[in-house]
């Protein structure tokens, strides 16, 4: 009798790429719907908008690139890059600000350099720092609960402002939107106000404005999930999140008036959704257990000295692409001891 | 006993359980048996008989004439049909060259067989060895080793400890198990004669926690041995800790130097499987002509265990278990991790086969296609060698064969954990054989052109030898000759010749010329 070969090994295999991009995206639900929750339809919007583009460039690019475009799109890796995309920008941005980061995200920084498994940076963090840096005020523009609690958006009315760039009439940007709680605290800062005098505000919670604080936690929650599910390790998250912390906690100690609290840094912009989903993306980060540790905290330094001394208030996007740069030199150096080799590295 | 860790490995489903519950079933004699030459690590061997040849059960058929290699037994008395290319259990599939046998149905042992030792211990190492050796003993783990050479440490190197393997780490493989449940005094013999060989201070004998039945059927054989020379080990079902490397560093906490060898560490590792085919050689002088196979899988009727001669095929092997069951897709030689895909179920059962796997479509789905890798790390978190598989590959697909070393590529051991647990579908094992064949090969070009090059070299050396002599003669004829016209008496009387020879050819040119000629010499 004659059988079909085939090679080792003859087990079902456990896992998919498609698999683990599906459990990140699963992951990311919980503090999505907070985000919903706080910020209105404009997250779902921005969400869904962001995830049709992101599929579009990258059914686009697949098949310009003749490769089979249907077992490409079930990777999923297009509709997590275009929803990490949108959950980093200003809920009821314009649709040009969506179309021009995702184009970047998918068609620069992911297929010109070769599609998935070859982009050297984070693609969703590209398409952010690219509409970032070139049109600031639409970035700037988030809204606050209480402003959206008086104007009450609808989802259409939510649609429409996206769509054509403009409120609804009778609403005015100044009343629906406030500085997010990085830009309040660089601003008082700026201003002579101390620490203290900033997080009293009314719209700050234990550490943080309220609404930054809920979305942190439940994106903890959805991380802690993936840590649980092995689809990522523990080491790029703790590393990054800890040496932010340290290093915040160094300069708070020195003088809490002119520098926040590590809880403050840890909870506000986008420090845990970055630790646990956007510099945990495999391809672009250090991969041995070393090198993901010293990524980690190359990234947590990085963000707290951009907030703090550089010329925006978040850093998360910069420090992750900073970081991106050295991940190769990072492997290169961090390789593990191999059994029966000793520490040198040699037999 | 104090346990170690090895990184990574995998907590595999062990499905031995399918075929472990039926006793040890042995094997008929079949019409014919189809006995490669070659059925070991190193040198392949040389036919002792020839077409129409009778020969008995345990002779010798065909000789190892190298010191990595096993002679080859006849399992069983009958003609020697033919000597011709068979199908092999080998990856590739090919042909290769057996010893057909026509069984004569009496399974009769001539006058060719060792002489039984029972006084084995009042036998010196060499002639153990020797008899290791003459019984065409190979390691029946499934690397197929010849073990006389293993059993021969280099000079210097003291062994103090003999490992014995009975982990039987792979899923679905259970023929080390059934053995030890079956024969576990003959194991324990075995495991004496090996440390006497060695001169072994103790034995440790590690089997798997899933194995409990092996472990007490052990332990009631050793029961009444006082002293702890021979220590059981019960050790945690991780795969790969069958790897003798892995094993080595669960008992010892010791790792064995990626270019060297367990002797190294003063251990050597035998295979329970290698122990009792050793011991039945020493105490009944029965070369290794049998062993236990696994026939298992969602593709058998009846998994189970056979013992079967060498040489028996594997359809004949599988019809002993009941034969396939529907939808029977794929067969494979060795477990799910390591073992490999066989074309034809023609090929025999050979010394180092301790598994036929049988799976269907659902159980062993086509794999899906093959996605970039995108860096996961899961393989590098499952490495038992602690190296980046993920960056292996990467430099093994771009053929960069340089980096592919300095990463460490021949302390891989193929186990298939980082394939396993691939996202991507990536076959790495598949690109790590490639890479170090590619390297192999590259090698042995090199040592090629080193010797042409010596050769060439060596010759041009010869030839500017020779033509420096042959000047230094003529140099030697010259100075000769430049003496002898140095000689005053003899250089006035040549000198004389040629004057006058001289001015008789120009008279006699004078005369000869035409006036135009003489004109034109004038001017």
């Amino acid at each position: 009798m004659r059988f079909r070969t085939c090679t080792s090994p003859h087990l079902i295999p456990g896992h998919s790429v498609g698999g683990v991009m599906r459990q990140v995206l699963y992951a990311l639900v919980p503090g999505t719907l907070a985000m919903t929750w706080f910020f209105g339809w404009g997250v779902l919007v921005n969400v869904s908008l962001a995830i049709l583009f992101s599929v579009a460039f990258e059914a686009l690019m697949v098949a310009a690139r003749g490769r089979p475009v249907l077992a490409t799109l079930g990777d999923s890796s297009a509709i997590l890059a275009g929803w990490l995309f949108a959950l980093a920008i200003p809920p009821l941005a314009p649709v040009w600000v969506l179309l021009i980061g995702t184009a970047f995200a998918i068609v620069v920084a992911k297929h010109l350099y070769g599609g998935l498994g070859y982009n050297p940076f984070n693609p969703a963090m590209v398409g952010y720092v690219v509409v970032l840096v070139s049109f600031p005020r639409e970035l700037s523009l988030w809204p606050s609960p209480e402003g959206l609690t008086n104007a009450s958006l609808s989802l259409l009315q939510t649609l429409q402002t996206t769509l054509t760039g403009r409120l609804p009439e009778g609403m005015d940007w100044d009343a629906i939107t406030r500085a997010s709680p990085l830009d309040m605290m660089r601003e008082s800062i700026v201003s002579g106000q101390t620490v203290t005098e900033v997080t009293q505000s009314p719209v700050f919670g234990s550490f943080s404005q309220t609404e930054w604080e809920w979305a942190g936690n439940l994106f903890l929650l959805g991380g802690l999930w993936l840590l649980y599910r092995r689809v990522i390790t523990w080491h790029i998250p703790v590393s990054m999140l800890l040496t932010l912390a340290t290093v915040a906690g160094v300069f708070w100690v020195i003088d809490p008036d002119y520098f926040a609290s590590p809880a403050f840094h840890v909870f506000s912009g986008a420090a845990i959704i970055g630790a646990f989903f956007i510099a945990t993306d495999p391809v672009s980060a250090a991969t041995t257990p070393t090198g993901r540790i010293l990524f980690g905290a190359g990234i947590g330094l990085l963000i707290y000295v951009i907030r703090t001394w550089g010329g925006y208030p978040d850093a998360v996007a910069f420090a992750v692409l900073l970081m991106n740069m050295v991940a190769p030199t990072l492997d290169h150096y961090t390789r593990p001891r191999i059994f029966g080799h000793s520490r040198d590295g040699h037999g | 006993m104090q346990l170690h860790r090895f990184h990574g490995g995998l907590k595999l489903p062990d499905h031995k359980a399918e075929s472990t519950a039926h006793p040890l079933l042995t094997m008929g004699v079949p019409k014919y048996l189809y006995v490669p030459l070659s059925q070991h690590i190193g040198a392949p061997t040389e036919p002792l008989v020839q077409p129409g040849d009778h020969v008995f059960k345990g002779q010798r058929i065909s000789q190892a004439k190298d010191y990595i290699c096993a002679h080859v037994h006849a399992p069983t008395s009958g003609r020697i049909k033919d000597i011709v290319d068979h199908p092999i259990p080998h990856p590739s599939c090919l042909s290769a060259p057996c010893i057909v046998i026509e069984s004569d149905a009496h399974d009769q042992w001539g006058d060719t067989r060792l002489p039984a030792w029972p006084d084995w211990r009042e036998r010196d190492a060499r002639s153990l060895r020797e008899r290791v050796r003459a019984a065409g003993i190979v390691g029946m783990g499934g690397a197929a080793f010849p073990t006389a050479a293993k059993l021969n440490p280099r000079a210097g190197k003291r062994i103090h400890t003999l490992v014995v393997n009975g982990a039987e780490c792979e899923p679905y493989i259970s023929c080390d198990d059934i053995l030890m449940r079956t024969y576990p005094e003959a194991i324990l013999e075995g495991a004496r004669i090996v440390a006497h060989i060695l001169g072994a201070e103790r034995v440790l004998f590690a089997v798997e926690d899933n194995k409990p039945e092996a472990l007490r059927a052990l332990t009631d054989a050793r029961r009444g041995e006082e002293s702890d020379f021979i220590r059981l080990v019960s050790i945690p079902s991780i795969y790969p800790t069958g790897g003798e490397r892995q094993l080595i560093q669960v008992l010892t906490g010791r790792e064995v130097p990626s270019a060297g060898l367990p002797a190294d560490l003063g251990i050597v590792c035998q295979n329970a499987g290698t122990l009792k085919a050793i011991r039945d050689a020493v105490l009944h002088g029965q070369p290794l002509i049998s062993r236990i196979v696994t026939v298992t899988g969602p593709g058998i009727r009846e998994p189970r265990n056979v013992e079967a001669l060498i040489g028996t095929t594997f359809a004949d092997v599988v019809a002993a278990a009941g034969g396939y069951a529907p939808g029977v897709d794929r067969l494979v030689m060795g477990g799910p991790m390591m073992g490999f895909a066989i074309g034809d179920d023609a090929v025999p059962v050979i010394k180092g086969t301790n598994c036929l796997l049988t799976t269907r479509v659902e159980d062993t789905p086509a794999p899906g296609p093959v996605m970039p890798c995108i860096r996961c790390g899961e393989c590098t978190r499952v490495c038992p060698a602690n190296l980046l598989p993920q960056q292996l590959y990467w430099f093994a697909k771009g053929k960069d064969f340089d980096s592919v070393q300095d990463y460490g590529l021949f302390d891989c051991i193929e186990c298939g954990c980082c394939a396993h647990v691939c996202p991507s579908n990536i076959p790495l094992v598949q690109y790590y054989r490639f890479a170090k064949q590619e390297i192999w090969g590259r090698e042995k070009e090199r040592q090629k052109a080193d010797l042409a090059r010596e050769r060439f070299e060596f010759r041009q050396l010869r030839q500017e030898r020779e033509e420096r002599e042959k000047a230094e003669r003529l140099a030697r004829k010259k100075a000769a000759l430049a003496k002898k016209d140095t000689d005053p008496d003899r250089k006035t009387a040549i000198d004389g010749a040629i004057e006058r020879a001289r001015a008789k050819k120009s008279a006699q040119a004078n005369e000869e010329a035409s006036p135009a000629d003489r004109e034109r010499a004038d001017r």
